[in-house]
């Protein structure tokens, strides 16, 4: 905790935007340890793979579009600091109410949590507790999650994979991406890392039923290996991999996936995502809907994430060729 | 009233402070992005503590013949916060693709040189 505040701090001192990236992402980090500690495992899966990986090279990427430092500021903010101060001292008094850290009688825990505690295993079958809720119980949110993430992803292609060439203003030329094949180590240790990692991100999404894991954390995995590969050998190679064609038809196919199934139930005389229709045997049908859900996540995330990569990463190339 | 109580709760409280106050400080675009995600990050640290019992475990359930016989943390704030991440990483990606245009735009991401250049 106190390790996070110290990080937290020295982000609001530092003037140079790279190492504020970087403490962002010690502290990402160290958040995922203290969720590790709090028994939120799969959020803590979640939290180091976007958090400190993910969330570091798209501002990464950014930065090399935009310069590395700051302007210093001119005068101290003095009144934003009265606000922040009367709020934080707002709040804090208003943690004086809370129930006590840990204690079981706490009023979250009286409503859902212990229902889906004792009943979700004999209604679903499903061992990790997470991932029937997320993928059973409350399958509209997580329906809800994943349209934003592929709205966010058009978003993104939207704002710039525009054709139109804008006067480009001068940047940092020293930490303009060039691929990293004059690196030996790195390559030969990536070649032999990428397939574990593409394998690794495949037993996440398989085996969110039994252990930590699942779409988004596969699907956040299995893009990384994709960054890690586009970084080492350059985005041409990548882009013969995986076209960006493909990465656009795959995002759209994941959600087509998830409201099939919930279109399916609902064309057989249920409600919108229902599982009880896909099987005959309840906990069957349940195990089916949830991977069949959990696939459409895993999809549209990997390929979302790997989406907004390359053209992050297409950006900085076209600015490179017209130096 | 045991100091520890509350402990969690404050330093979520000063972390979503700290970014609250990058956020308005700060005239930097990706600085205030980072703001966010810090206070963001508090948040999350919020949910997950209160969804933590004492000498609970990770909620994957033992042994399906075990079930009540030990205490599980509680599993909904686990699967709010994980979707909320992915959620934050995707708008995160949109804020960048938003300064990386206002960059090309106005040569510059300081909020007061915009205004400045803005007015005519």
């Amino acid at each position: 905790m106190c390790f996070l505040l110290l990080t937290a701090f020295a982000i609001t001192r530092a003037h140079d935007l790279l190492a504020t990236v970087m403490l962002l992402s010690i502290y990402s980090l160290l958040c995922a340890s203290f969720f590790v500690v709090m028994d939120a495992v799969d959020v803590a899966f979640t939290e180091a793979a976007v958090g400190a990986v993910v969330s570091t090279l798209l501002l990464l990427s950014t930065l090399s579009l935009t310069g590395r430092f700051e302007k210093p500021q001119r005068e101290k903010p003095l009144f934003g600091l009265i606000i922040v101060l009367t709020t934080g001292a707002l709040l804090i008094y208003g943690t004086l109410q809370m129930p006590p850290f840990g204690s079981a009688a706490a009023p979250i825990h009286q409503h859902v949590g212990s229902y889906y505690i004792n009943q979700s295993y004999a209604e679903t079958g499903i061992v990790n507790l997470v991932t029937s809720v997320l993928a059973s119980y409350r399958g509209y949110d997580t329906f809800g999650e994943l349209v934003v993430i592929f709205t966010a992803g058009v978003g993104v292609l939207a704002l710039l994979s525009s054709q139109k060439s804008y006067p480009i203003a001068p940047i940092d030329k020293t930490i303009l991406p060039a691929p990293m094949k004059q690196h030996h180590i790195l390559r030969v240790v990536s070649k032999m890392l990428i397939p574990l990692i593409l394998l690794f991100a495949l037993y996440v999404q398989f085996h969110g039923h039994t252990g930590p894991g699942g779409g988004f954390q596969a699907g956040v995995i299995f893009a990384s290996a994709i960054v890690l590969y586009t970084m080492i050998f350059g985005l041409q190679a990548a882009l013969d991999v995986i076209s960006v064609a493909w990465l656009k038809l795959f995002s759209a196919f994941g959600v087509l996936i998830y409201s099939s199934v919930g279109l399916l139930s609902l064309l057989s005389g249920e409600n919108f995502l229902d599982y009880s229709v896909l099987a005959q045997a309840p906990i069957e049908a349940q195990h089916l809907g949830t991977l069949a859900v959990e696939m459409g996540i895993g999809i549209t995330v990997a390929s979302t994430i790997m989406l907004i990569f390359f053209s992050f990463s297409g950006q900085m190339h076209s600015i490179g060729e017209a130096q | 009233m045991n100091i520890w109580d509350s402990f969690n709760y404050w330093v979520v409280m000063i972390l979503m402070m700290n970014g609250l106050y990058i956020l308005i400080s700060q005239g930097n675009f990706i600085k205030k992005i980072i703001g966010l995600t810090v206070f963001q990050t508090a948040v999350f640290i919020f949910f997950i503590s209160m969804a933590k019992i004492t000498g609970a475990t990770a909620p994957i359930l033992k042994q399906a013949t075990e079930q009540g016989s030990t205490l599980y943390s509680n599993p909904l704030p686990h699967v709010l916060i994980l979707t909320a991440i992915v959620v934050s990483i995707s708008t995160m990606a949109l804020a960048l693709a938003l300064v990386i245009r206002i960059k090309q735009a106005y040569g510059t991401i300081e909020e007061e040189e915009i205004q400045h250049k803005d007015q005519p």
